[in-house]
């Protein structure tokens, strides 16, 4: 005989299928501009399930698009202090530290001619992308790829609505002026 | 409003994020500003081309795969008491209680029988319940095929190492059925083999594993889901076939693939 907790086991990863594979892809997506590994990618997507499906009682909402990129994060977050690189994915909102001013980037010349955007194949764009640091990369990678919303990227990143507004500004900024002095065969990520 | 808050607003307004009121003040700012009028110009078209863009990875079929074999699956040695929604199996079910009510009447030995023949069925029915989910999960896109090849010599050495079995991959172009190539699934948290072909429109799973179900020679019928499924074993192995092809089409897929199994069956 089946027991009543294998069978409320059963029932819960029904629920938790049902629920939460239709957001692989995303989980996935976010993984790869997090991550830059295919291997490393895979492995955080898949600690990310188990932790979900671990703390899958406990769970009350509010959409599970972003309470599995949230748990996506943490575990790439967890990993990369495991591994001690500088690259943690900062929850602080101390944006003035983060390295904007990086070489590679120019504040954008506000000229008519900057006004023409160069027209670049999806590789491309995906290794400017790849490109931005953290974490405007971010912001922007769960704006115009997992089409959250500004309450959900903030509940994401753990920052308030005013923070993400103004790390999209300067993501989309420093986005633009690499955009127009790329290359359309830019090598995808500098790290 | 000054041009500090507008280059931040205007990405608000680009993302339908703001209200009514905002989106007037940034609209009316920039109607009068040059220099904004130009970022907003540039910045939507750079959303523009973002969302036309695919930037977006797809999750691999192994990965998710992976992740599906992590999930809790009925045990294999299911009891009769399994909680399953198909209609079909009611019948059964109530019979096997009515069975059992008359049971005083039966012999031990005759009822032992009958209980295993129920477990047992149930756990084909549990298997042909998971060949049909892995093989509506093969049909989302980017998840038929791991090994893409009509190449029936890279298709069999890829399996090597990754299920305990050496499946055969038999070519069956000539007689209409296309091989598309090969893929690792899960059935009942264990590694099978799945040999794709294609009919016209139609994708057939050929899932191959040790073990999968109640083992008999001949080739067992049924529809789940709208789907055709048959299984079969041969050469100790067990093979399921499943298609929405119609079922005397993919009886003859049956037929060709056993035969050419018989004839070589490394």
């Amino acid at each position: 005989m089946m027991t009543g907790d294998a069978e409320a086991e059963h029932e819960k990863a029904r629920r938790f299928r049902d629920a939460a594979l239709p957001h692989l892809d995303d989980v996935y997506a976010l993984a790869r501009y997090l991550m830059r590994g295919t291997a490393d990618a895979e492995d955080a997507v898949q600690e990310c399930y188990l932790r979900a499906l671990r703390h899958f009682d406990s769970y009350r909402g509010p959409a599970m698009k972003p309470w599995l990129l949230t748990i996506l994060r943490n575990v790439c977050n967890a990993e990369f202090a495991r591994r001690g690189r500088q690259e943690v994915l900062t929850e602080t909102g101390d944006d003035d530290a983060a390295p904007e001013q990086s070489p590679l980037w120019q504040e954008p010349a506000a000229s008519p001619e900057a006004a023409l955007l160069r027209r670049h194949d999806d590789e491309t764009i995906r290794g400017l992308v790849a490109a931005l640091p953290q974490p405007f990369r971010e912001a922007l990678v769960l704006r115009e790829v997992n089409d959250l919303s500004y309450q959900e990227i903030a509940q994401v990143a753990g920052v308030p609505v005013g923070t993400v507004m103004s790390r999209l500004a300067r993501a989309r900024s420093m986005l633009r002026s690499a955009w127009n002095v790329a290359e359309s065969a830019m090598p995808g990520a500098v790290s | 409003m000054n041009c500090a808050e507008c280059e931040v607003l205007l990405h608000a307004l680009i993302d339908g994020e703001l209200d009514a009121g905002h989106a007037r003040d940034v609209e009316a700012h920039v109607n009068g500003c040059a220099g904004c009028a130009e970022k907003l110009k540039v910045f939507r078209a750079m959303h523009d081309a973002m969302a036309k863009a695919d930037l977006k990875d797809k999750a691999p079929a192994h990965l998710r795969s992976r992740i599906e074999a992590m999930l809790p699956v009925p045990p294999a040695q299911a009891s009769a008491e399994i909680i399953r929604p198909r209609q079909f199996l009611q019948p059964s079910r109530r019979s096997f209680f009515g069975g059992f009510a008359v049971g005083t009447a039966l012999s031990a030995a005759a009822a032992a029988t009958l209980m295993f023949t129920v477990f047992s069925s149930d756990r084909e029915l549990t298997v042909a319940d998971e060949v049909v989910s892995a093989h509506i999960r093969s049909l989302q896109p980017g998840h038929l095929i791991d090994v893409e090849t009509s190449d029936q010599h890279t298709v069999k050495p890829w399996f090597d190492g990754k299920v305990d079995v050496a499946p055969p991959v038999i070519d069956l172009t000539a007689e209409g059925f296309t091989l598309l190539g090969g893929r690792l699934d899960y059935i009942g948290g264990e590694p099978v083999a799945s040999v794709v072909y294609k009919r016209r429109k139609h994708i057939i799973n050929l899932f191959v594993a040790q073990r999968l179900g109640t083992s008999h020679a001949n080739v067992t019928d049924r529809t789940v889901q709208g789907y055709n499924v048959r299984h079969w074993s041969a050469g100790g192995l067990d093979f399921w076939a499943i298609s929405d092809l119609d079922p005397a089409e993919l009886n003859e897929f049956v037929q060709k693939i056993s035969a050419a199994f018989r004839g070589n069956p490394s």
